[in-house]
């Protein structure tokens, strides 16, 4: 399985203090957890903070005590061991201190759970949805609904261009909402278990299929912030990011209605005929986004897991088997069902785009009305 | 060893076994245990999958709850689910209804399940149906497509501080009959 | 072994060569074979670490594809904490109970056979997935439903590997409660006993209570896939939640079964070499019995997460942080122990105190997780991966190695190379805050854990942390050095060994005749 880059990997062994002089000029030292843009990522900080000290200080006490029986109490300064070996009152006290510190701590900690649970009053529901690997938003009020996906190119993955400042934390949709609202998110799954973690926003939840979780949070300032997919949910849970861009009223309203006519447009567009060029361009964008992650970009697949459609059965058969396929899925395997996914626009285009790539030279165009059809 | 050592040896022997058995036994007692706990907690925000019996009262006008429907299907299931209306403006006792709409997009005939679930898991328990099509498996043909109606009450227990509360149904794939 | 001291009362017959080690119901034969086995399982488990840590050197894939690190983490996580910590403890109760309740043998010898040798098929089974299609495991070691369930030809193999496993575990529990209370000398008391023998008690009574459910919800994982079975999936009325509330069942008790015997090997060399009876005797037998309890009502701190109702939150929030009262209580008796003591400070010794200073450190981060509004924050972060490996490797896994030394020259007959152990435990005890300390600043910048790479934000510290893990993972190969250098020669050792050793082993001879106690010591 070891790609074959042990050399790579000796080099850098061997170059580790050069490498590490390189490197860490560009490299972020961050250490502590954020205080974060939301009244909940504050609290969470004030507590953390918090309970930090009070470790601090409890081993200051405890491993000063120590150090100094290290170098006090030690043979070879001459000391005739002490023969004592217990005492109730010390031994009380050490069980009461603590026991009240642990006390103090509980009552913030409580009180902090206790707003954090309470998702009532919400101005905003977002319904989100994890998939292997990626996340739909569904806007509960305002029906608009779409796939955010990574947008790292493969080719900063596998360290073939330099890496972009938000590598790994890009995606091609953001989750846009309004600041100042709260805003409640309804968190489920697709396929296994997923967690839907913005640090800067201070929670994190976990998308279980058939069940609905839900979380809140209030933004106070505008901006991009960034988070990551927090449980493990296989091969590319390291690539399932989230943006969260928090807009101002107008602003949001404004994104809203452009949503509503992306929409339109991509009605529109899909009553056209598309020349193939277009399919393809499109079509490349949407195998990228949705496909490569299995079928790798190369079409190769990965032999005994993902099938190749380079040359495959399906992608030179029929069309419309293909297309089926497609919108489908094949129950029983990785291969999902995307007519819910993909818009018709996008389902012509990558049906194309498979039919005449890598080799694959069926010549064969899908228009967005033959999908429609298909429906 | 003496007799009465070898004795003590086969006794603890024993209990330790006892205790083994004993847990692994408590494992699956554990299933119908947790079940049994989320029904009397909503530990985990699951309605009863049978219909109840709702007694009519008078409906508690001074208070008004949202409630949230979604729709989602599994292992993007090849079906077009979605609710009728997405959000409804209900009173406490108050009995509703309401409905889904679902198609079968595939060209098989296919059989669903609809898992409910609500949040915050604490109101499950005062959700009731009396009518659900989550109640049984739902069959259909390629192509087919139903609005499947939900009779339900919000009962007056329901917790002061809820105001809001959602109900989603997932659907997963039971059964795909090839014909 | 030894072979001028067998003098046996029973005189049996040893077969020699390998079919000695296949046969041998002997507590000292099999208590070598555990050694040896968990040593060559850390060193399995580390290569997968140095293959963990040279793909996050830096950004980027450079050496597996993402699938296989899964596996690696996955494979990792279950060689370790099965393969190597829990037959490490299992090994040095082999050797180290009978002596030191008096006693001639373990109680139960034939079962002891079987016990051990269940363990290398066990990880044959397990290892050989790596070469299956779909690839070995790597759906983490909790192995949660449903993404466990996308596991290829391997997955049957895994539950297998558990069961065989958990089979192994219960057995070597089962011999060490049988013996502990029913073989001890004339005179040795409950309350006598040594705290070792006293901790592992206790976690033998927690292996049998939890190992069985491990083996049930890992049957449940099977059926459920085989058999269609719904325990965990809603469209048949299960719960994949319910799967975690029984991992973490068995799960929580299990961290503590990674501890308490550690906490025992502790209790012991801190005395010796401060020379100085162990402070609080009683309270530390107390403490321990008080962990062992709260660990069965604290388990859902590893789901905070997963949406429980608010009562259930603020409950498993209080019950973990109450555990940590009786933690403090041993941390300070070993302190108190030290305190006015006349200490020395050879191998074993300097292990104990790493562990006491590192294990705390570990504490401390687990107080911080135990705070469920923080955890949201921290949970399924590298700042877990930090707290685990510092109560597990600077923990559990130090405690074993300052055993090793502690005890090596009573097994052996010879004294290890003093110059070299305190070679290994510094450049231990530096590389391994240099591999995990950063790990605390990663996790609280935002870094979840189980990715194979990571964006560039994170790089700094990921790099420092794979150079410490490098540094770690040579520095254990000399201590493979030392180990086989003490056990094929060396300076001899006396019977009481350390100065300041109190207790039954250390009145035998070094090494001791191969039935340790064939009349019964009398103790006062
Ligand atoms: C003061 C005592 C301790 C407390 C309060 C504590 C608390 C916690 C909490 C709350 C978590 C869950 C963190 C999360 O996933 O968000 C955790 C994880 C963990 N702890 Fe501890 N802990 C303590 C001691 C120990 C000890 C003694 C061990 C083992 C020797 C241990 C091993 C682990 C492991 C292995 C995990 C991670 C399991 C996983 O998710 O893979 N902990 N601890
Ligand atoms: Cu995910
Ligand atoms: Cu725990």
């Amino acid at each position: 399985m070891l790609v074959s880059k042990t050399k790579r990997a000796l080099t850098a062994i061997a170059g580790v203090a050069l490498v590490l002089s390189a490197t860490s000029a560009a490299a972020d030292y961050a250490l502590n957890l954020t205080p974060g843009v939301t009244p909940i990522s504050h609290e969470a900080h004030t507590l953390h903070m918090l309970i930090m000290e009070v470790c601090a200080v409890i081993g200051l006490i405890v491993f000063g005590a120590m150090f100094i029986s290290i170098i006090k109490h030690r043979k070879s300064r001459g000391v005739k061991p002490a023969q004592f070996h217990e005492s109730t009152a010390v031994e009380i006290v050490w069980t009461i201190v603590p026991f009240l510190i642990l006390v103090g701590m509980a009552i913030p900690a409580t009180k902090a759970l206790v707003a954090m649970e309470d998702t009532s009053d919400a101005d905003l529901s977002i319904k989100v949805t994890g998939y292997q690997w990626r996340w739909g938003y569904d806007y509960v009020d305002d029906g608009v609904s779409f796939i955010s996906t990574l947008a790292t190119p493969k080719e900063e993955i596998y360290n073939q261009q330099p890496k972009g400042e938000n590598y790994l934390l890009e995606v091609d949709h953001p989750l846009v909402v309004p600041v100042n609202k709260k805003v409640r998110l309804l968190i489920t799954s697709n396929d296994v278990i997923h967690a839907w973690w913005v640090p800067k926003l201070g929670m994190k939840k976990d998308a279980i299929p058939g069940y609905i979780n839900q979380m809140w949070f209030k933004i106070e300032k505008e901006g991009t912030y960034r988070g990551q997919c927090a449980e493990l949910c296989g091969k590319d849970h390291g690539f399932m990011p989230i943006v969260v861009v928090a807009k101002n009223e107008a602003d949001y309203q404004q994104w809203v209605a452009d949503q509503k006519g992306v929409a339109t447009a991509d009605k529109e567009a899909a009553q056209r005929d598309w020349s193939k060029a277009e399919l393809m361009a499109r079509g490349e964008k949407v195998f990228t986004g949705t496909c490569a992650a299995c079928h790798q970009a190369s079409g190769e697949g990965i032999p005994g897991t993902f099938p190749a459609l380079k040359g495959g059965a399906i992608a030179t058969g029929p069309k419309a088997d293909h297309l089926a396929l497609v919108m489908h899925g094949k129950p029983g395997t990785a291969m999902a069902s995307f007519a819910g996914q993909l818009s018709d626009t996008d389902l012509a285009a990558v049906v194309t785009y498979e039919r005449n790539s890598w080799g694959n030279d069926t010549g064969d165009l899908v228009q967005p009305s033959e999908v429609k059809a298909a429906r | 060893m003496t007799h009465s050592a070898e004795q003590g040896k086969k006794r603890t022997l024993r209990q330790t076994l006892l205790i083994v058995l004993g847990m692994f036994g408590f494992v699956f007692a554990l299933v119908p245990l947790y079940s049994v706990l989320c029904d009397v907690t909503g530990l985990n925000g699951k309605t009863r999958n049978q219909p109840e019996r709702v007694v009519y009262t008078e409906p508690d006008l001074s208070r008004t709850i949202t409630v949230e429907f979604l729709a989602n299907v599994n292992e993007s299931m090849p079906w077009d689910f979605h609710p009728a209306v997405t959000r409804m403006k209900v009173h406490p006792g108050q009995v509703r209804k309401t409905s889904f709409y679902a198609r079968n997009l595939s060209s098989d005939t296919m059989v669903g399940q609809a898992v409910p679930s609500v949040a915050p898991g604490l109101a499950a328990l005062h959700f009731r149906k009396t009518e659900c099509f989550c109640f049984t498996e739902q069959r259909f043909a390629p192509g087919e497509w139903r609005d499947m109606p939900l009779v339900f009450m919000v009962d007056k227990d329901l917790p002061e501080d809820i105001t809001t509360l959602t109900l989603a149904y997932t659907f997963f794939d039971k059964q795909i009959l090839v014909d | 072994m030894s072979t001028a001291t067998t003098h046996d009362a029973h005189n049996e017959e040893h077969p020699s060569g390998l079919m000695r080690w296949v046969t041998t119901t002997n507590h000292k034969d099999i208590g070598t074979l555990y050694l040896l086995f968990a040593l060559m399982m850390f060193i399995v488990g580390g290569a997968m670490a140095m293959i963990i840590r040279a793909e996050l050197f830096e950004p980027g894939l450079q050496f597996v594809e993402p699938q296989f690190f899964n596996s690696m983490t996955t494979m990792h996580a279950l060689v370790m904490i099965f393969g190597a910590v829990m037959p490490a403890f299992v090994g040095l109760a082999n050797w180290l109970i009978p002596m030191m309740i008096g006693a001639p043998d373990m109680a139960l010898p034939r079962m002891n056979n079987w016990s051990f040798w269940i363990l290398p098929f066990a990880f044959a089974i397990l290892l050989s997935t790596l070469f299956m299609e779909g690839g070995a495991p790597a759906g983490g070691w909790t192995m949660y439903p449903p993404l466990v369930l996308q596991t290829g030809n391997a997955f049957p193999f895994l539950i297998f590997s558990v069961h065989l496993m958990g089979i192994s575990s219960i057995m070597g529990a089962i011999n060490v409660i049988v013996t502990i209370v029913n073989m001890r000398a004339p005179g040795m008391t409950m309350m006598k006993m040594p705290l070792f023998v006293w901790t592992w008690l206790i976690t033998a009574y927690l292996l049998i209570a939890t190992m069985p459910v491990l083996a049930g919800a890992v049957t449940m994982l099977l059926t459920d896939r085989f058999f269609d079975t719904s325990f965990f999936n809603a469209a048949g009325g299960g719960d994949p939640v319910m799967f975690q509330h029984i991992f973490w069942f068995f799960g929580h008790p299990e961290v503590y079964i990674l501890i308490l015997p550690a906490f025992g090997i502790v209790s012991q060399i801190v005395p010796t070499f401060a020379r100085k009876p162990l402070f609080g005797y009683s309270s530390m037998v107390y403490a321990t019995a008080s962990i062992a309890f709260l660990s069965f009502i604290v388990w859902a701190h590893h789901m905070f997460t997963v949406g429980m109702p608010l009562t259930g939150e603020l409950f498993f929030m209080y019950a973990t942080m109450l555990i940590a009262v009786p933690t403090g209580v041993k941390v300070f008796n070993w302190v108190s122990t030290m305190w006015r003591g006349a200490m020395t400070f050879e191998t074993p010794m300097l292990f104990a105190l790493g562990f006491v200073v590192m294990f705390t450190i570990g504490g401390f981060s687990g107080l911080m997780l135990a705070m469920a509004p923080v955890d949201f924050q921290y949970h399924d972060t590298y700042f877990v991966v930090a707290h685990f490996h510092y109560v597990l490797v600077t923990g559990a896994v130090f405690a074993i190695m300052g055993a090793s030394y502690y005890w090596m020259p009573k097994w052996t007959g010879h004294m290890y190379d003093e110059r070299l152990g305190k070679l290994h435990f510094w450049l231990s005890t530096i590389s391994v805050n240099v591999l995990f300390f950063p790990q605390h600043f990663l996790g609280l910048a935002g870094m979840p854990r189980r990715i194979p790479d990571y964006s560039v934000q994170f790089a700094g510290f990921n790099e420092i942390s794979s150079i410490g893990g490098f540094a770690f993972g040579l520095t254990q190969l000399l201590y493979v050095y030392i180990v086989f250098k003490t056990i094929k020669g060396g300076a001899k050792a006396t019977d009481q060994v350390w100065e300041g050793a109190h207790g039954l082993e250390w009145t035998l001879p070094s090494p001791p005749p191969y039935h340790s106690f064939s009349t019964a010591p009398e103790v006062k």
